[in-house]
């Protein structure tokens, strides 16, 4: 066995620093890319491109003071922005980003990962109950209602894509896709989906990754740019830091389900590059659509987001369940 | 053998005993929190504590289980009849009797010593594995072997379901009439 203490090592701190570069960057390509939207310029004075916005921006939330609002429960406030930033960290160990180039995998990583987004709602609640605060209580509640009502859609959506594959490996998954731009899960009648619903699954699946992440149009939350912040009203210096890199960490991992599940991970639509390479570039595809609709789309409130959760994306989604489930019967 | 502390084995076995300590800590915590929510978190640490001693049992997908629905769902929903029951910071509810504390400790060491006693005089067979454990095996032996209590299950949930619209539509009648 090769695994000796220094790989290990390794592994954890290119995870974590992949996660952490991540973070800061899509920040900056967010505040960059809605400035060009909206025909301003964005950050630009620091460093080429204000390229060097995202660690300027850190050093100043770490040099703030940490402010515990009194009244606040102590140990769990500043245990919530850690757990915000926890599961999308743990996730990342078993993503493969090609057949060789993962961390460990194992053969129900799929699984892994939908496992540990889920105690991320938790750190939301910890954050809201514990500054004390009616503003940040009332916006956990919106917040949990909202992650707990998509977390349904979601999951039903990956089991059509689990029973089309039969596997929970994410590099089994994968291999069924490669070989054909066809055979990508997206794509309906070829490769070995035969569903003409799949591109439909699609939209279920990055809806609700995008209302799981707190996202515009969903990101009743939070509302960073108009109302107080919501369930982290409470926190500055580095906490708040630590909640808004989380948000952008749980994109990636979003993105990177998308693109493992219905984009054919890191099979090449015509050679060009290695498959990382192309596995890269549909994340930042998927991440750049995020942005995209964040500054395009204006925010809807809080009954439609529930309605559309509970009243047509878990039927749709029920429906689509039974309906692969005929075919793959049937063919 | 014992493997070296500055090994992939040692970091193991370190990890194990941390996470061994987070189950049974956060036992403890659950059960002696005078705050409703830090019992719930105390709750959280003991299910990822067991989930990873599920882990360390070579059976990732119970442990992976074990997270998704007591960590993800269970936790949750308690998190909810917190936030909307709010006690608030209310630290402790009612008075104890004096005995209760004695009385419970004694009926834990009782359990504890049965327990311990059973393990120690059990005479334990090496026993080979059933199957492999993994995703596939479990599905098979639901739908076939233990088939009647999976069917089961899915009524009991629905009997849930069904009662807990009983009881807000019920509520809402009363609040129509008046």
């Amino acid at each position: 066995m090769s695994l000796t203490l220094f790989n290990v090592l390794a592994a954890v701190i290119i995870i974590v620093i992949f996660v952490a570069l991540n973070a800061a960057y899509l920040v900056w390509c967010e505040r960059r890319g809605a400035g060009r939207i909206q025909r301003r310029p964005g950050p630009n004075i620091n460093g080429p491109f204000g390229l060097l916005q995202p660690p300027l921006d850190g050093l100043k939330l770490m040099a703030k003071q940490l402010l515990i609002p009194g009244g606040a429960d102590k140990a769990l406030f500043i245990t919530a922005p850690v757990l915000a930033m926890f599961p999308s960290v743990m996730s990342f160990f078993t993503i493969p980003f090609s057949d060789i180039l993962v961390a460990h995998n194992i053969n129900i990583g799929l699984i892994c990962v939908l496992a540990f987004a889920s105690l991320g709602t938790m750190s939301l609640f910890f954050a809201g109950w514990s500054s004390h605060n009616k503003y940040s209580m009332m916006a956990a509640i919106r917040a949990i209602s909202q992650s707990v009502a998509y977390e349904i859609p979601m999951l039903i959506t990956v089991i059509t894509v689990v029973m089309i594959s039969g596997s929970l490996d994410l590099r089994e998954i994968v291999r069924q896709q490669s070989g054909n731009i066809f055979h990508w899960n997206i794509f309906p009648l070829f490769g070995n989906s035969h569903n003409l619903l799949m591109p439909f699954s699609f939209l279920i699946f990055f809806i609700c990754s995008l209302a799981e992440t707190n996202r515009a149009p969903f990101d009743l939350g939070e509302a960073e740019s108009e109302l107080v912040a919501g369930y982290h009203i409470e926190y500055g210096s580095m906490g708040f830091g630590l909640f808004f890199m989380g948000e952008y960490a749980n994109i990636v991992v979003g993105a990177c389900l998308g693109a493992l599940l219905f984009l054919g991970g890191w099979a090449c639509p015509f050679g060009l590059f290695p498959g990382v390479w192309w596995f890269i570039i549909k994340i930042y595809l998927l991440i750049a659509t995020v942005i995209w609709i964040r500054w395009t789309f204006p925010r809807t409130t809080i009954y439609s987001l529930l309605n559309l959760s509970w009243k047509v994306l878990i039927p749709l989604s029920l429906f689509n369940l039974l309906f692969t489930a005929g075919l793959l019967k049937v063919f | 053998m014992t493997p070296s502390f500055f090994s992939a084995d040692g970091l193991v076995g370190i990890i194990f005993l941390l996470m061994l300590a987070a189950a049974l800590v956060g036992a403890i915590v659950a059960v002696t929190a005078k705050r409703l929510v830090r019992a719930l978190a105390g709750l959280i640490v003991c299910f990822v504590g067991v989930a990873a001693m599920y882990f360390f049992l070579n059976s990732p997908f119970v442990s992976m289980m074990q997270i998704l629905i007591y960590v993800g769902a269970i936790a949750v929903t308690i998190a909810f009849a917190i936030m909307l029951t709010a006690p608030g910071d209310k630290e402790q509810m009612g008075s104890r009797n004096i005995l209760y504390g004695p009385i419970g400790f004694c009926c834990a060491a009782l359990v504890t010593f049965g327990f311990a006693a059973l393990a120690l005089t059990t005479n334990w067979i090496p026993f080979a594995k059933i199957n492999d454990g993994s995703v596939q095996e479990v599905g098979r032996q639901l739908l076939t072997t233990h088939v009647m209590v999976f069917e089961l299950v899915s009524v009991m949930l629905l009997i849930a379901i069904l009662g807990a619209l009983a009881i807000t539509i019920e509520g809402r009648r009363k609040r129509w009439k008046s």
